[in-house]
């Protein structure tokens, strides 16, 4: 590994694999000395048990895809395409249309993003590379820390520190002074959209950073020294020497957040204000796919109402699995061999 | 990286001041984006702190929640229920993961194992809300009522594919002369592998397990719509159980300042445990053989 530890806390998770050291060992096993019969029918039946357990990873990616559709089915004949394109959801009259959920998680999802991609990269960029040798493994295990709090945490934070916060302070002042655009108008509740995508924001940022730091991490320490040799300063050589390269690492980062910020459940349910409406301003309440499950599912009466409700988790699902693939892909060619995490 | 700033005292009189002061701005903004980031960790911790420890006492970690109206009271079923849907988690999690991770390392050099190392990626990446949704369809709806197993079930599938990709790195970790070493005495490959590589990656193994479960205690999602809640002792795995983020999660939303009070005690608690399961690990970690595997 040499140069490529250098910049990089020892953290458990993803290491860089040495692959001269991981021979086929399956060719040291065909050799006579351990030909008896009984270890080989243990070896048979060992590697059939394990073969099991790699198996029910992916039984159980089928299953989750086989329950969505046959539950979704009911709902998905009653509507058709026209369930992602209409704003009434009337349980009482038996009406479901998506679209205000898909809105929801869509606009709640982007500004999160938007809040936490600068901050996020900004942290990765300082823990590699600016900060001090003996303040790296305590920031990034700090960092780390804020993805271990459990989302109800979050939300229980949220109800009761940050919308009183942006009630009385944040959102007065934004509707002052950019009231203009149209994106703060209305009374500042303090819960609605805006809340809901800082408290996603303040999640994804650990995910994010640490997807980062692995990708500069993997850039190789002579790129750094050749910029630096030229004459650049520390930053240029950050910029043309490592978020160059690391760039397509950096956008599956990117990506994995997102998944993460539209699949989140309980912080968002806890503070975005669950009304289906589709509003331009960012203090108006709003609902998320994820928020919508959460909150009927248990009390949906009547088999298109559930059918209905699974038929918005199938879309989540569909939505977030391309999403992470996209993002397991990009990330994969950046660093090879060191296969990235989601959310660990 | 000490030698940049010997670089950087060299080349300081040939650089325009533009620059330079870009290098400065950005390594300022940089250090602010720590602060901002660590900003909401310092009052996440401090508000659960300062809130929640005036409520934690004896009653609320031995009784049962009292109705709206009446003091007192605690979440010590919630506590319970949380337990005991966790061990019925790691009871199906744990062995099906490392039995996938075993699966990767020992034999998933080939596509069928990139093919399962994908899908432990994107079951990693799947909203937990949806996993909820899949436990309620397969068990719920056979038993026809909510329970702790379901809860279980929809914990245990969260677990597998974080431990399984876990496993599968630790045991890539061990040298492959230690596999040939035993392999050439003679010993079987299962033996080989149970016994000198599973042995060998054991504190790394338990970090990843330790990680998934302490992620698992925290999820709320899953748990609304099969283990559901109760406000009552249960210790029958078939029937509906409380949880402690759940709990939480509806003491937070309710109106009353009581249980807003005793939300905050149960986060605490709940916090506590988890960062006190991740530090243990990561202190084993940092002292374990996992350095010397490096």
């Amino acid at each position: 590994m040499g140069n490529y530890a250098l910049g990089a806390p020892r953290l458990p998770g993803p290491q860089p694999v040495d692959k001269s050291k991981v021979t086929d060992i399956s060719r040291a096993q065909t050799g006579p000395l351990i030909q008896s019969g009984s270890s080989r029918l243990a070896d048979r039946a060992f590697y059939f048990a394990i073969l099991a357990c790699g198996l029910c990873v992916l039984a159980l990616v089928g299953l989750i895809i086989f329950e969505l559709v046959t539950k979704s089915s009911l709902s998905w004949h009653a509507f058709g395409w026209k369930f992602f394109f209409q704003s009434d959801w009337d349980p009482v009259n038996d009406q479901y249309g998506a679209l205000p959920f898909v809105y929801g998680t869509i606009v709640s999802s982007i500004l999160a993003l938007v809040l936490a991609v600068p901050l996020a990269v900004g942290v990765a960029v300082f823990i590699t590379e600016m900060s001090p040798r003996w303040l790296r493994v305590p920031l990034a295990f700090t960092t780390e820390l804020l993805a271990a709090i459990p989302s109800v945490i979050y939300g229980l934070w949220a109800i009761f520190v940050l919308v009183p916060l942006l009630r009385e302070y944040v959102e007065p002042w934004l509707a002052r002074y950019f009231g203009w655009s149209g994106l703060f108008e209305g009374a500042p509740y303090g819960i609605g959209m805006l809340a809901a995508g800082i408290i996603l924001a303040i999640m994804v940022v650990p995910i994010i950073s640490s997807i980062t730091r692995e990708v500069m991490t993997a850039v190789p320490q002579q790129q750094r020294e050749a910029v630096l040799a030229l004459g650049a300063t520390r930053w240029e050589m950050i910029r043309t020497g490592v978020l160059r390269n690391a760039r397509a690492g950096i956008m599956g980062g990117v990506i994995l957040g997102l998944g993460r910020a539209l699949g989140e459940t309980m912080a968002v349910t806890m503070v975005i204000g669950n009304r289906p409406e589709i509003a331009r301003s960012l203090f108006a309440p709003g609902y998320t796919m994820a928020s919508v499950i959460a909150n009927e599912f248990s009390e949906a009466t009547g088999d298109l109402y559930l059918s209905a409700l699974v038929e918005v988790g199938l879309a989540l699902f569909i939505v977030t699995i391309l999403v992470n693939m996209a993002a397991q892909l990009l990330v994969w060619t950046v660093t090879r061999g060191t296969p990235a995490r989601a959310n660990g | 990286m000490a030698n940049l700033e010997t670089t950087a005292d060299i080349s300081l009189p040939q650089l325009s001041l533009y620059r330079r002061g870009t290098n400065v701005l950005v390594t300022l903004m940089a250090a602010s984006a720590v602060i901002l980031v660590l900003l909401p960790l310092g009052a996440v911790f401090g508000y659960l702190i300062y809130k929640g420890i005036g409520s934690i006492n004896l009653a609320f970690l031995t009784q049962t929640p009292k109705p709206v109206g009446e003091a007192g009271g605690g979440m010590a079923n919630a506590i319970a229920g949380s337990a005991l849907i966790l061990l019925i988690a790691s009871c199906i999690g744990v062995p099906v993961g490392i039995g996938g991770g075993i699966y990767l390392a020992e034999y998933g050099r080939n596509r069928f194992g990139n093919l399962i190392r994908f899908t432990a990626d994107v079951l990693n990446g799947v909203p937990s809300i949806i996993v909820g949704i899949v436990a309620y369809g397969l068990v719920v709806l056979t038993q026809g009522h909510f329970s702790a197993l379901a809860g279980g079930v929809a914990l245990a599938i969260m677990m597998v594919p974080t431990i399984t990709r876990a496993t599968e790195e630790m045991l890539l970790l061990v040298p492959n002369t230690v596999r040939e070493a035993a392999l050439g005495l003679g010993v079987s490959r299962w033996r080989t592998t149970l016994s000198i590589t599973l042995r060998t990656a054991t504190s790394g193994i338990i970090t990843g397990v330790m990680l998934a479960f302490a992620r698992a205690a925290g999820e709320t999602a899953p748990l609304l719509f099969t283990a559901f809640g109760n406000q009552y002792w249960n210790w029958n795995t078939s029937q509906p159980t409380a949880a402690l983020p759940l709990q939480i999660f509806t003491y937070a939303i309710s109106p009353f300042d009581e249980w807003h009070r005793q939300a905050w005690a149960g986060a605490l608690i709940l916090i506590v445990l988890i960062v006190l399961a991740v530090s243990a690990v990561r202190v084993a970690a940092s002292r374990g053989m996992l350095k010397g595997a490096n």
